[in-house]
């Protein structure tokens, strides 16, 4: 790091690579670490058991069910947050903030609290329509949305802002409705941010385990996503859990490299 | 102080990273001082840590208070977490000087230790929330599907038991959830989600404010020993053998007792 490179055109500064290289390497041994532990021996045995594909089925199932979840409701709020022009918004914002800051087990029994059977809304849901999310793959769809969201309303909050307001004007002076504008002409001017912030509210929703295990519990079929499975079998046999880890790191690698290459170069 | 927080964090990932996958090579360089006091009046001083299964929480830090207590200079320290977990922990080189299991086949896990000696029992209960809102009268009730039971997963202790009370008397469960750890089987109670749960009956009596035990006969098809012993790794032998000592003394089989624990 002495020697400060007078960069000439395409060489990187020294000073920046060295710190670069060091934090990819950083985010990349704990993957060798699993790579190197893995029993290759026996992997296809253990992959082809039937629980592995049931988790992992399950966790798809529910990571892409919030997300989905997450872009109907979050998007409207960064919309909301970004060109609301609301009184206290940067107080709203921390509150949506929230989730990320709250342990994840705390944001479970939060949700107990409101959603369970006892709780305060969800003791209604109970007496009016029997319906009790605990325990329930619904349940599991509502704590991965709650502890993903806030991923996708900041980063589509931050597009929003970015975005150059002139366009929506000229849809309005052109006589575009604000709903007419927002869907051709705002939507697809951050759609950028609204798929870093999809792939990034994908990925929070697929690893979640906290909040999950806390609100929704765990039954095979029913609750028992990748990451608590990968816990469970930590308790017993490391084997499994580092094969699971592997399959669900494999797995949603694949999609989100392939989505967003797709989405990306389908925008421009 | 927060600049040499952060450099001590930078120093750890450049490690990590320089050290890539190689193997643990645990830090515990075994001190040669403080092993010539072993005759009489030994004079205790220093720290250790104890690591502790989660039931052991309430007993333990109260044991620990006594313990420092009784010998000034002297501080302990806990790691409360699943006896699995904890033995994990210790093989892959986690400073600790005693290990207190929730089960002797953890225990069985740690390699370099002493004699394990088992210094309590804990007895399975049916815990329910306060009322017993969904009338619960015994075992046969966890196989009503209508009913919301929550049991701990087979991985764990907890569940391990339940699944050996299940098996020899011959009940099918029909659970809702398989818990994590006995902690989170009894919340599920506590908040009233779940209907009932088959939890140890320290875990009862440490949140009788909420839940209510139920006591029932099998439950003694799976009684659950605890047992304790000294790390060879041990920077400070002496004082973890004194600390298991406490243990096993009189003042600590009363600590407890109190909490609902069995003599073994």
């Amino acid at each position: 790091m002495s020697r400060r490179g007078r960069s000439t055109s395409g060489r990187l500064p020294l000073v920046l690579l060295l710190p670069a290289l060091l934090g990819l390497a950083f985010l990349l041994v704990p993957l060798i670490g699993l790579l190197a532990k893995a029993p290759w021996s026996t992997l296809p045995g253990r992959l082809f058991s039937a629980d592995v594909w049931q988790a992992l089925r399950l966790s798809l199932v529910c990571a892409t069910s919030a997300t989905v979840l997450c872009l109907l409701l979050g998007v409207p709020l960064a919309w909301l947050l970004a060109r609301g022009g609301l009184p206290g918004r940067s107080l709203i914002r921390a509150f949506v903030t929230v989730p990320l800051v709250l342990p994840p087990v705390v944001g479970g029994v939060a949700l107990l609290l409101v959603l369970g059977r006892r709780g305060l809304v969800g003791e209604h849901l109970d007496a009016w329509f029997g319906i009790s999310l605990p325990f329930t793959t619904a349940g599991v769809i509502v704590a991965e949305a709650f502890v993903a969201m806030p991923f996708l309303v900041i980063s589509v909050e931050g597009a929003l802002r970015a975005a150059d307001p002139r366009y929506e004007e000229a849809a309005a002076t052109l006589g575009a409705g604000r709903w007419l504008t927002f869907r051709r002409v705002t939507l697809p001017s951050i759609a950028p941010g609204v798929v870093a912030g999809t792939v990034l509210c994908w990925a929070r929703a697929l690893g979640e385990f906290g909040a999950t295990i806390t609100f929704a519990g765990n039954f095979p079929g029913r609750t028992t996503t990748m990451p608590l499975a990968v816990y469970l079998a930590l308790e017993t046999d490391p084997d499994v859990a580092v094969v699971l880890s592997l399959v669900l790191l494999l797995v949603s690698v694949v999609v989100l490299a392939s989505l967003r290459e797709r989405w990306i170069s389908g925008l421009r | 102080m927060f600049r040499r927080t952060a450099l001590a964090a930078l120093a750890a990932v450049a490690a990590l990273t320089l050290a890539g996958c190689g193997d643990d090579t645990p830090a515990a360089s075994s001190s040669p001082s403080s092993s010539s006091s072993s005759s009489s009046t030994p004079a205790l001083s220093g720290n250790i840590s104890v690591f502790a299964a989660a039931s052991l929480t309430g007993t333990f830090t109260q044991l620990g208070k006594g313990f420092e207590a009784a010998n000034p200079g002297t501080k302990v320290t806990f790691n409360f977490a699943g006896s699995s977990a904890l033995a994990q922990q210790i093989n892959q080189g986690a400073p600790a000087d005693v290990f207190a299991s929730a089960a002797p086949k953890n225990m069985d896990q740690v390699t370099d230790k002493g004699t394990p000696t088992n210094f309590v029992k804990n007895t399975l209960e049916i815990a329910v929330p306060k009322g017993n809102p969904a009338k619960i009268t015994g075992l046969k009730d966890f196989a009503d599907k209508n009913k919301k039971i929550v049991l701990c997963a087979v991985q764990v202790p907890c569940g391990a038991a339940a699944d050996k009370v299940f098996k020899a008397t011959g009940i099918t469960a029909q659970p809702d959830s398989l818990e994590q750890d006995v902690k989170a089987a009894l919340t599920k109670v506590s908040l009233g989600e779940a209907d009932a749960a088959l939890v140890y009956k320290t875990d009862v009596l440490s949140a009788k404010d909420k839940v209510e035990g139920i006591q029932f006969p099998e439950a003694s098809k799976a009684v659950n020993e605890y047992p304790i012993a000294t790390l060879t790794k041990s920077k400070n032998p002496d004082l973890a053998k004194a600390f298991v000592d406490y243990v096993l003394s009189d003042k600590g089989k009363a600590v407890l007792s109190a909490a609902g624990f069995d003599a073994p």
